[in-house]
């Protein structure tokens, strides 16, 4: 059974989006994603400074078995990328809600994540994918 | 409901994450595809293979019939034991599958694909009709395949001590018979190694023999980046029946010396033809991977796409084999909408641990 954390919302797509303390919003792939993907060999992250509309197309995940997109969870603006997983890619099966995040972006509304998956959501929809 | 190996509870005990693969449940890996391919290259693996087809092809005309239904010529078999890979044609020269024939004392054995089966043995039996020989698919059996520079010390010392004998005194791409074990130095990953054909009764005891000597169960996902790495080709991927061999890396293969076997007049046709595509080794090389059907370019034209790709783990960068009418360089590849530079790259990629490919300028 693939890990989830609760302070933190997902999308069907299963990325997962965490509000931080100075309002910026943290975005990498679930658990059960990176699992599901097999071992991550590349990452293809987005441009600093891109504004991004909720559900856009930002990122790549490549794994051994297929290219996967990444998109954003809100409205917002890039604000750093998580250049270490161009050398470690294998974080994102690692410490897929750790050191495996891909980027940070500044929302136009924090409280846009209140409209994406709870932990609740997002474990029932993993089981049902189990199956 | 999916056919099983003796081995799928071995397969679930070790952590096996187990796939439909051409109808039959198959682990895909065992916790990490990446290390498992590592493991082959650097000490060794074992590959469940007893989903492919073992056909045998006895009596006194198997040889003529052979000499017929294969585009590489059984003749150079001077021994028993010895072993040869070979494309089996249809009359229009495409690729029906590609195998392995060794010689046996009373015949030949053939290893095909998995998902071939029934279309080959419907083949086979047909143009055998004539000839009169025996068409033979033998049950029980299981195959693994140990692969690896370790794959024959600890080989050597789980077998009995006659099994042991007769694999230290083949070479590459020689076989032989203890009772009813077979054993073959051949294999698919571009290491030294071994492919065993042994009753279902024996395969449990042998692996967790091998198991227990430090050989790590190796999954569906690295066989496929190790042979890629190998420079071996993949039916289905590489070539089917609308492919000449000339157009997969196969002329090498295929034998012209009058005796007429199916497809020969088609594959000459294609030999003298002015534009054949024809598959070449390409490596990318920014950061990224390659995979199979992305088209490849000569500076604005579409001149192919990729057979297969992968991620290489032994070159850390993305690797494949493309089909391509022209190579005119540069070449670039497609991905997303973007175009990264290839370079073609000889064949194999890989051997023995150590890249030995060379940049084609």
């Amino acid at each position: 059974m693939a890990e989830t954390r609760d302070n933190i919302r997902y999308l069907s797509s299963h990325e997962w989006a965490r509000l931080e303390a100075d309002g910026t919003v943290t975005v990498g792939i679930s658990d059960h994603a990176q699992d599901a993907l097999g071992d991550v060999v590349f990452v293809e992250l987005p441009e600093v400074g891109r504004t991004v509309q909720a559900g856009e197309e930002v990122a790549v995940v490549e794994s051994v078995k297929a290219a996967s997109d990444i998109y954003a969870p809100v409205a917002g603006t890039i604000l750093v990328c998580n250049d270490a997983l161009d050398s470690a890619p294998e974080t994102v099966n690692e410490a897929p809600f750790e050191g495996g995040w891909f980027f940070k972006l500044q929302p136009v509304d924090g409280n846009a994540l209140n409209e994406l998956l709870t932990p609740e959501d997002y474990r029932a929809l993993c089981a049902a994918d189990d199956h | 409901m999916l056919k099983k190996t003796c081995l799928n509870s071995c397969h679930i005990d070790a952590g096996g994450k187990m796939v439909d693969f051409g109808g039959w449940e198959m682990p895909i890996h065992y916790g990490s595809q990446l290390d498992e391919h590592q493991w082959v290259r650097e000490s060794a693996g074992m590959f469940d293979v007893s989903h492919m087809t073992v056909i045998d092809i006895l009596g006194s005309e198997a040889k003529l019939f052979l000499r017929k239904l294969l585009a590489n010529d059984v003749d150079r078999l001077k021994a028993s034991g010895q072993a040869l890979y070979s494309a089996m044609l249809n009359h229009e020269g495409g690729v029906l599958d590609d195998l392995i024939v060794y010689r046996l004392a009373d015949g030949y054995r053939l290893i095909v694909n998995c998902a071939t089966r029934e279309k080959d043995l419907a083949w086979i039996r047909a143009c055998a009709e004539p000839f009169g020989v025996v068409v033979a698919t033998p049950g029980q059996l299981s195959i693994l395949a140990v692969q690896g520079p370790e794959a024959l010390s600890i080989l050597q010392s789980v077998l009995n001590p006659a099994q042991a004998s007769l694999l230290s005194q083949l070479a590459v791409f020689e076989s032989g018979a203890v009772g009813d074990w077979f054993i073959a130095r051949t294999g698919y990953t571009g290491e030294q190694g071994a492919e065993i054909i042994l009753p279902n009764a024996d395969v449990e005891t042998l692996w967790q023999a091998l198991l227990a000597g430090g050989v790590r169960p190796i999954g569906l996902g690295a066989r496929d980046t190790l042979r890629l790495e190998a420079g071996m080709n993949l039916y289905g991927s590489d070539m089917d029946e609308g492919v000449s061999p000339i157009a997969c890396n196969m002329a090498w293969t295929v034998v012209h010396n009058g005796r007429d076997f199916s497809g020969e007049g088609a594959v000459q046709a294609a030999r003298a033809a002015h534009v054949q595509p024809r598959l070449i080794g390409v490596m990318l090389k920014e950061r990224g991977v390659l995979r199979a059907h992305y088209p490849i370019y000569s500076g604005d034209a579409c001149v192919g796409e990729l057979t297969s790709g992968a991620f290489s783990p032994t070159l850390q960068c993305g690797i494949g084999f493309a089909r391509v009418s022209a190579s005119a360089q540069p070449l670039f590849v497609e991905i997303r909408g973007k175009r990264l530079p290839v370079e073609p790259v000889s064949l194999p990629f890989v051997r023995h641990g150590k890249p030995v490919y060379t940049v084609i300028s």
